[in-house]
């Protein structure tokens, strides 16, 4: 047919990329996301001048459409070489067999040592007793708030356990009166504080080998019902888009304390106003009650994984090993302000001077991981968010909400269930 | 009197309609932060072009620029092709099942495109076309709505001119070429810029197949940045701006001509 | 003979293209779709193809007792029902307004009011997010001036659709208004004038005359108007999400969400064939209904 090849020839001559392949250099795609797409390329053009034949492209991915993107680079084949990789996202793509198993790397490496790394972050990528990911930088929540709007309502250090928190927030509301203003911002488009509840409270989210729901059990209900009584008391705002810039927000003290992870701590020293500088802290999260402080955190952050459609596994192995140097781990943390995974680089003078920090540090020590089934980022972006809200709004009761996210939850662990039962 | 009441709706219309993309283009030309602010600001306090470098220099539009500008304008010369051959057999030429042809085309502009979409998307992949030019062109090409309006206009063609052409001796091809599409010069600039509009305009389709940032076409990295750079309005808006602009342009320069390929549509039902 | 046999290749030749386009692109996925959403595709098969099976029904039935399947369908008829016929009227209304004999510079207004038509739907999406922001945003500005105290449009689960119904609108009026100008133009001037001899008055020559006259326009706009408004995407997606409380959560928006983003793409097939279908009946009924008022 004369079109198709008319066609072709126009696209060809207009796309750039149909060039030929002139130069024997290896090249690396690396995907990254959103901002530190932009910060690691200082460090891979470090990496390309020790390492003169390897070519490291760097692409950015917004990190609201990161997850989407990888699946869709999945389903269409073109999956990157290596890329970083949100660690709850790890056992999907495992499911997938798409990532290549990165033990016998590490066993051979005199850079990457496991006791190096935060152990509730390190579990994150393994799955089934095999290795996946490379921690890169290391995230979890903590409890961001308002030193002087507490101090005011009596508490000179942050609420320790659950009922702390629930009176120091039901005091700051009772100073304000009728304003509106509130004691603690709980986004319902965040599933982080519902699910870190619930694990303080011992829930096990899913169960019978991660098969089916179980959100509507004991123990995650408590929790879920002690979140949603602070909107049903008014402690919470629950219109989201009220709040639509938190900074903004959080200097008016439209709300005086925010449960969010440490990429809001250099957000928070630039965009709050000056007078400010001194009356906001951060503080591991309150513990459930009788519990040990601190409570259980989210081990988040993002790994380094590499695909199996890779093609130079010694390179992209090469450039791994070098992100997770003390030296890169640092200089990507004052870059980035990302986090180091690797612990060593936390003695490092700019981190150990930041004050903000050491909540963080702290609460490291005591993260959890969430169930490792392909399917979990589907259950708490599209249903764990979804009957928060539901519950916030009082469009269905707490236990309503949760029955009917278990049974939401469990159609879509559907195939998970036919899956195992083949083998 | 009651003139004065009709310019008076007129005109409030016309703000209504005006309003929105002034107040974009001001708030494009301010400082990050300076739209935040109650009440709304309607003028830029200094005008600054620093959205638009920064849209430019770090965020890589000219690139998505391109990508629109070769897709939108690779559909519209091959379905302007394609389509108006079509529509030269439809009006000029009688076989069997012309008719019956002809009405399950036009029963299919009532299939929403979105059902096609999976398969087309796991086609596209094996053929190895994901993530390339082709992948949004290919789908673009052929319109039953091209080929309708290519249709009605040729039909309003005399025979005879044909005919004549063909007394001298012309191939059907020669015809198509030399006769044709010179007389359907009007619906073909018409079915142009309803094509590249269209094109340039789409975003569920290139959002599903172009997968790579670097093959985004401007609405699909806009809704992209969006994402990102939200509470950035200033900077949203310059997007909009660069991603409007052009096809304003293009409106503004050959509106004639689409209004009319709107009547022609419309009114031969 | 062999003439005619000539012509008749011709025609085919002309036809090959663009048919076999439409074939290969557009009727083959139609098919695959069909049979896809008889399967439980989604993103293990897509690796492994075993892992895919035949299911039957069980996607259709999946859809009738899904909540969110029912509230999309809810939004999509709320959004079809009150900004279909209220996008119609405004385009009436404009298009009588440009027409009148005593407006001048027709062609000016009429280019006004159709620049939101040709613009980009993402940005104007974007736009609009900010026009409505609850505190910056100028629509709450400009109730406020008239003393209403605004609205979080796009925050409140009761009036995130009415915001993007108004925003639509305003995108889409022109269109139509320009489709309905043709139509005027249509109706023979005699016929009025006739009617100001009898002495008629504006309002009986506008329901005697020029309705009638455009009935079939207007059908012709009902049903384009319907169609496009049925696929209702872009606009929650770029400025809502779908949120809050799934309030503007349409059936392609969640068809994308199931199909592209969790990628259960036998589910995401049945609820585009359930669209297709909604469509097709929605449609026939409309040219029953005008069938039936025309007789």
């Amino acid at each position: 047919m004369i079109i198709p090849i008319f066609l072709s020839v126009v696209i060809c001559l207009l796309n750039l990329s149909c060039s030929g392949n002139g130069n024997k250099k290896i090249t690396i795609e690396f995907w990254t996301m959103g901002a530190e797409a932009e910060h690691v390329q200082k460090l891979t053009k470090e990496f390309e001048k020790l390492n003169p034949n390897i070519i490291i492209k760097v692409q950015a991915i917004p990190w609201t459409a990161a997850h989407e993107k990888l699946i869709t680079a999945y389903a269409s084949e073109t999956t990157p070489d290596i890329v970083q990789m949100g660690n709850t996202w790890i056992p999907e793509f495992v499911a997938l067999n798409s990532l290549d198993s990165l033990d016998d790397l590490v066993a051979q490496s005199k850079t990457i040592n496991i006791k190096n790394y935060f152990p509730g972050i390190w579990q994150t990528n393994t799955i089934d007793g095999k290795l996946y990911g490379i921690p890169w930088y290391v995230d979890t929540r903590v409890l961001f708030y308002r030193t002087d709007i507490l101090k005011k309502a009596g508490y000179t250090s942050p609420p320790q356990n659950w009922s702390e928190l629930y009176d120091v927030s039901k005091k700051i509301k009772k100073m304000y009166g009728n304003q509106e203003k509130y004691s603690i911002f709980i986004p319902t488009n965040e599933w982080a504080p519902f699910i870190i509840f619930g694990l303080q409270a011992g829930a096990s989210l899913l169960k019978d080998n991660n098969t089916l729901g179980n959100f509507s059990d004991d123990k995650f209900q408590t929790a879920f019902k002690y979140l949603i009584r602070f909107y049903k008391e008014k402690l919470a705002p629950v219109e989201m888009t009220e709040v639509s810039n938190i900074y903004q927000a959080f200097s008016t003290g439209f709300f005086a304390m925010y449960i969010t992870g440490p990429w809001n701590v250099e957000e928070f020293k630039k965009r709050l106003p000056a007078n400010l500088r001194n009356d906001w802290m951060t503080a591991p999260l309150p513990a459930y009650d009788g519990n040990p402080y601190p409570g259980k955190s989210l081990a988040g952050g993002a790994s380094l994984a590499m695909f199996k459609s890779c093609k130079h596994k010694k390179e992209a192995w090469k450039l791994i090993e070098y992100l997770s140097k003390n030296s890169s781990q640092v200089e990507f943390y004052k870059l980035s302000t990302d986090l180091p995974a690797v612990i060593s680089a936390w003695q490092d003078s700019t981190l150990k001077e930041d004050k903000y920090l050491k909540a963080f540090y702290m609460q490291l020590q005591n993260v959890v991981p969430t169930p490792k089934v392909p399917e979990w980022e589907q259950i708490v972006f599209a249903k764990v968010q979804q009957y928060a809200e539901y519950a916030a709004r009082r469009k269905e009761t707490p236990e309503e909400a949760l029955k009917s996210l278990d049974s939401d939850v469990n159609k879509i662990l559907q195939k998970r269930r036919w899956i195992l039962s083949r083998k | 009197m009651k003139k004065i009441f009709l310019y008076i709706i007129l005109i409030a219309v016309a703000i209504f309609c005006l309003t929105p993309f002034l107040w974009m283009i001001s708030t494009s030309l301010m400082a990050t932060g300076q739209s935040n602010v109650f009440p709304p600001r309607f003028f830029p306090e200094k005008i600054t072009f620093a959205q638009y470098i920064n849209l430019f220099s770090r965020l890589n539009v000219a690139k998505y620029f391109l990508n629109s500008t070769i897709v939108s304008v690779s559909i519209t010369l091959v379905s302007l092709f394609v389509n108006s051959m079509a529509g030269f057999a439809f009006a000029k030429y009688k076989f069997a099942g012309q008719k019956g042809l002809f009405k399950l085309l036009l029963s299919f502009m009532i299939i929403p495109a979105q059902v096609t979409m999976l398969p087309l998307f796991l086609m596209l992949k094996y053929m190895g076309l994901i993530n390339t030019y082709m992948a949004v062109v290919i789908p673009g090409i052929a319109s039953v709505f091209g080929i309708f309006l290519i249709r009605q206009y040729l039909l309003s063609v005399p025979d005879s001119l044909i005919e004549a052409a063909k007394i001298d001796g012309a191939t059907d091809f020669q015809i198509y070429i030399s006769l044709v599409l010179p007389l359907a010069k009007p619906i073909l600039i018409t079915l142009a810029i309803f094509t590249f509009m269209g094109a340039w305009n789409d975003f569920l389709w290139p959002l599903i197949a172009m997968t790579n940032d670097s093959m985004y076409t401007l609405p699909v990295a806009l809704a992209n940045l969006m994402g990102e750079h939200n509470q950035d309005t200033e900077l949203m808006m310059a997007g909009s701006v660069v991603t409007i602009l052009p096809i304003l342009i293009v409106f503004l320069a050959l509106q004639k001509y689409y209004i009319k390929g709107i009547m022609i549509g419309g009114v031969k039902e | 003979m062999n003439k005619h046999r000539r012509k008749i290749s011709a025609a085919y030749f002309f036809l090959a293209p663009a048919m076999i386009t439409i074939f290969i692109f557009f009727l083959l996925p139609v098919l695959a779709a069909f049979l896809m959403s008889f399967t439980d595709f989604d993103i293990y098969s897509l690796g492994n193809i075993s892992l895919a099976q035949f299911v039957g029904f069980r996607n259709y039935i999946e859809i009738f007792r899904d909540s969110l399947f029912w509230i999309a369908l809810k939004n999509t008829f709320y959004f079809v029902i009150v900004g279909g016929p209220l996008s119609i009227v405004v385009s009436l209304g404009a298009a009588l307004l440009i027409n009148s004999k005593l407006i001048k510079f027709k062609g000016l207004f009429r280019l006004i009011y159709f620049t939101p038509v040709v613009t980009t739907l993402v940005a104007v999406s974007i736009l609009w997010r900010f026009i409505y922001h609850p505190r910056f945003g100028i629509l709450n500005y400009v109730l406020s001036l008239i003393g209403i105290h605004g609205v979080d449009w796009l925050g409140d689960p009761h009036w995130a659709m009415p915001a993007i119904i108004l925003m639509a609108v305003w995108k889409n009026f022109g269109y139509n208004m320009i489709i309905f100008i043709a139509g005027l133009q249509n109706i023979p001037e005699d016929l009025y004038e006739a009617a100001d001899i009898e002495g008629a008055s504006a309002w009986r020559q506008f329901k005697d005359i020029t309705l009638p006259m455009l009935a079939p326009t207007t059908l012709f706009v009902g049903i384009i108007t319907m169609i496009g408004y049925f696929q209702l995407f872009a606009e929650p997606y770029v400025m809502t999400q779908g949120g809050p409380l799934n309030s503007t959560l349409s059936i392609v928006l969640y068809m994308y969400q199931e199909g592209f983003r969790w990628w259960n793409m036998g589910y995401s097939a049945a609820l585009a064939f359930i669209l297709f279908f909604i469509i097709l009946v929605v449609s026939l009924i409309q040219l029953r209904l005008q069938r039936e008022s025309s007789v």
